[in-house]
């Protein structure tokens, strides 16, 4: 897939000025680019691949559960593919695609070249892949033997390939997922997996908030910012400071599982709700994490199809900053069942709901937004209108969880599954697809096809609601999470059978947008350079992106500024295009699309690759450290590691024999600070 | 929008909005989110010291030699004076007073994690390992990473010693490298007395 990319991407940088004598492409180019454009491209494709395997995996768990007493999976099979499906989703897919956004968007959006530090972007990639192929990788090798002197019902814990994977939820809570009661490797997949993938967040968090903070166009004042920028930021902040927490708490996982430490032992006094504790104090942020980028998409594309300005662009910008601050004090909603003291109780339902003021301010400001506006019901602004409606549903039904008796009634049933897909594919997902088809001409520089965007949106907003819509009722009803089987007699096959018959239509809905995706971005109409007739910086360069982003660095002197140069208001506050508009519009892309002078950009490097593979292999050698072959890969994971680290802070940033220092050059002055920084996650 | 008038502008790629060079930014940025770190580990000591596991169990309060951790706790702060010497004798263009007090820190640096070493074979020996009670692997686990950052330092700063040999000593590029490596130097210093209160002092 990613060559079929590349093919792309040459006939862009051939017709620009700037040339690249190596690496520019082919199979290596993608290997070792330092391009934000190629690794956003990577991390969308790998994110998609793996939503293809979670939704799979979810397929599977509906054909179980399509009738009572099924029997098409184990009991331990289900447990795999229902904790492999959240991790995928969580970690595989709606974070790394998120990810993709930000690298892709954010230098564009802020008027820059690249992010502060292209290198470390391209690190927290590949350790990004290798930590999502390790975690699957215990497909083959991992083991879930039955626990000692117990076993599931329905079947061999460890008689099948699906029954090796993670199995413990996707938030491994102790004891279950200790040494006792889960012996074999699955555990330990998913809790090195995690925290290879936490290495790579939290070095790409650093980097888009030094980004944002030192990086942005001449005059784009902090609130001047596209929202979307906004969001990326309160992600980043939200990754830098939850991370560390989950980072520990694996540890202490990991020690316990491998080292003998007694952290969550509760027969030797350790603490098992203490990893409650330390994984919600991640978890719910996460959620957030999950959230938010979406949030910031839609509040980019609901202005432009609706022709009108952000309705309260501050508050839009500040409710997103107090979700994520609000975030870190309601972890505990996610344990009222466990028995933490009333007062804690209280607390925190008071503090949860104190999450939907926020929230609500997003939700009218979206929909003063729209009220009154041209509305163009393109495939973005479905998906976008879409996200509004599902997210209220959820948000709605996530307040019900702030209720603490009511909480306990709905805790570990259905209608908690029904809340957060609500909240996760009614509106994170179907904000990023709104993203996806937004920025589409952006990216291949033509158009997505229109009818099947719609029938796309119709295939996922009916499936969508059909599939998570009766969970409600079912969990109500009493139908218990996490198990693989419900009897005839509970009368919940009916409701069961039309969340099967959703799924499906939503994988086909799934399917129709994979033809248009791969259709439209070769053969699609050729797009118009500023399609929508946005107001972001990124429509202001040609499309698809130049290899530099932009010729002229952007000067910027308001909010949404791309549209003060198309619009003027009459007396009474419309918009009315300038007679001119046309003609400055091309002017500004013409003039952004041809560089006057060759302009450097960060070059290629292979170390970062080989910095990922050398991380995945430090985790292999620590999770077989009893092994005979454990200790070599560990050591020859961290020398692999290591030297590629010295490798790359040695490594000079222009191409050798490159003696045009121009103003411009050096996005990354040296190189071995990177390494540095790489060098101390931990 | 973009100025059209204006074909090259000044300043080049090189933004610096807040006016800190983005990799000192993104140390802080880093670092912010390492107090993150061992703040969840020093809680996590902190949960389980008071906590009674039985009889026959060894806690390690029992063992703690005040006296010799005073002194490698102060080893490491005066680690801190000879970086902050490293850092201003660069400032004044001193190269070779930049390459004493570069080795010096990390000799500090080093006799700091070999106490602790001491310390940590001390321990064993009078029976408090890993998995004794989780207060034990509480302890291990934060003094651990501690030890680790810390070597992780000495690392660096080997690095940037080493650089400082060759003719010319350091560039002007690097010698930022000196200010990042020392920022990391002085939050692990912070984070240790911080460790040293908490975890041996108020018992």
């Amino acid at each position: 897939m990613a060559i079929d990319v590349a093919a792309d991407t040459v006939e862009q940088a051939e017709t620009t000025l700037f040339r690249r004598p190596r690496l520019t492409y082919g199979f290596w180019s993608w290997i070792t680019t330092a391009d934000h454009k190629k690794i956003g491209l990577m991390y969308g494709y790998t994110a998609f691949f793996f939503f293809l395997a979670g939704g799979i995996e979810a397929l599977l768990l509906r054909i179980q559960l399509a009738g009572p007493d099924g029997a098409f999976l184990t009991a331990a099979e289900y447990n795999g593919l229902f904790t492999t499906h959240a991790v995928t989703m969580i970690f595989l897919f709606v974070m790394p695609i998120s990810a993709a956004f930000f690298n892709y968007l954010l230098p564009l959006m802020i008027g820059a070249r690249d992010v502060a530090f292209p290198r470390m972007n391209a690190v927290s990639f590949w350790i990004f892949l290798f930590g999502g192929l390790f975690i699957y990788s215990s497909l083959i090798f991992g083991t879930s033997p039955p626990p000692v002197g117990g076993n599931l019902p329905g079947g061999a814990a460890d008689a099948s390939v699906l029954g090796s994977i993670p199995n413990s939820g996707w938030f491994i809570y102790a004891p279950n997922s200790g040494a006792t009661y889960s012996p074999g490797t699955a555990v330990d997949y998913a809790a090195l997996g995690l925290q290879i993938l936490g290495v790579a967040s939290l070095i790409s968090a650093v980097n888009f908030i030094v980004t944002i903070l030192n990086m942005r166009a001449k005059g784009m004042r902090l609130l001047r910012m596209p929202v979307f920028v906004w969001m990326t930021l309160v992600v980043a902040l939200l990754l830098l400071f939850s991370l560390p927490i989950i980072a520990i708490a694996l540890f202490m996982l990991t020690f316990d599982r491998q080292f003998g430490t007694l952290f969550f032992v509760a027969e030797a006094g350790g603490d098992p709700i203490l990893w409650q504790h330390l994984f919600w104090l991640f978890g719910h942020p996460e959620v957030y994490i999950l959230i938010l980028p979406a949030m910031g998409i839609v509040s980019e594309t609901l202005p432009v199809f609706s022709k009108k300005p952000l309705f309260g662009y501050p508050a839009v910008v500040f409710a997103g900053a107090a979700i994520a601050f609000l975030g870190f004090g309601v972890w505990a909603h996610h344990m009222f069942a466990s028995g933490i003291p009333t007062v804690a109780q209280a607390a925190f339902g008071l503090s949860t709901m104190t999450i939907a003021i926020p929230t609500g301010i997003k939700i009218f400001n979206w929909l003063g937004t729209v009220w009154g506006g041209r509305v163009r019901l393109t495939t973005p602004m479905l998906f976008s209108l879409g996200f509004v409606a599902l997210f209220v549903i959820g948000g709605l039904s996530g307040v019900t969880h702030a209720v603490v008796p009511s909480d306990w009634q709905q805790t570990d049933t259905y209608y908690i599954v029904a809340h957060f897909h609500y909240v996760l594919f009614g509106g994170a997902l179907f904000g990023l697809f709104a993203g996806i088809f937004y920025w589409f001409p952006k990216v291949w520089g033509r158009m997505y096809n229109e009818a099947l965007g719609k029938w796309h949106f119709w295939l996922m907003f009916i499936g969508m609601n059909l599939t998570f819509g009766p969970m409600h009722w079912l969990g109500l009803q009493g139908m218990v999470r996490r198990t693989w089987v419900y009897p005839e007699e509970a009368g919940l096959g009916a409701g069961n059978f039309v969340v099967t018959v959703g799924a499906f239509i939503i994988a086909l809905g799934v399917l129709v947008f994979m033809i248009n995706w791969s259709y439209s971005k070769r053969r699609g109409r050729v797009a118009p350079n500023d399609p929508w007739d946005a107001r972001t910086l990124e429509w202001t360069i040609p499309s698809p992106t130049p290899e530099y982003n932009f010729a002229v660095e952007p000067t910027v002197t308001s909010l949404d500024d791309f549209w003060h140069l198309k619009y003027d208001e009459d007396e009474e506050g419309r918009a009315v295009r300038k007679e001119k508009a046309d003609e400055l519009v091309d002017n500004l892309i013409h003039t952004n699309g041809n560089p006057d002078h060759e302009i450097h950009l960060p070059a290629p490097s292979y170390f970062p690759f080989i910095v990922g593979l050398g991380i995945m292999f430090i985790a292999y050698g620590i999770m077989y450290h009893t092994r005979p072959y454990g200790i070599p890969m560990l050591a020859a994971g961290a020398f692999v590691t290591i030297g590629a680290l010295f490798a790359w802070g040695s490594e000079p940033l222009e191409e050798v024999g490159d003696d045009h220092h121009g103003e411009e050059d050096d996005l990354e002055p040296d190189g071995s600070e990177a390494s540095d920084h790489a060098e101390q996650q931990h | 929008m973009a100025d059209i008038a204006h074909g090259h502008e000044e300043g080049g790629g090189h933004h610096q909005l807040t006016g800190i060079d983005s990799r000192k930014l993104g140390m802080w940025v880093f670092l912010s989110s390492e107090f993150l770190f061992f703040g969840a580990l020093i809680n996590n000591y902190l949960l389980f010291k008071g906590r009674d596991f039985g009889p026959g169990t060894l806690y390690p309060v029992e063992l703690y030699d005040i006296p010799f951790t005073s002194i490698s706790s102060f080893v490491l702060l005066m680690s801190s004076l000879t970086m902050v010497l490293a850092h201003s004798a660069l400032a004044r263009g001193d190269q070779d007073q930049t390459k004493t007090w570069l080795f010096a820190t990390a000799l500090l640096g080093t006799i700091f994690v070999s106490g602790q070493f001491f310390e940590f074979g001390e321990f064993i020996l009078h029976g408090l390992k890993l998995n004794i009670n989780p207060a034990a692997s509480a302890f291990y686990m934060l003094t651990g990473f501690h030890g680790l950052h810390v070597v992780l330092g000495i690392l660096m700063l080997l690095v940037l010693a080493f650089k400082s040999m060759r003719t010319g000593g350091l560039s002007e590029a690097e010698g930022l490298n000196v200010e990042l490596v020392g920022l990391y130097w002085h939050f692990v210093d912070i984070i240790w007395i911080v460790i040293f209160v908490l975890v041996y002092l108020i018992q």
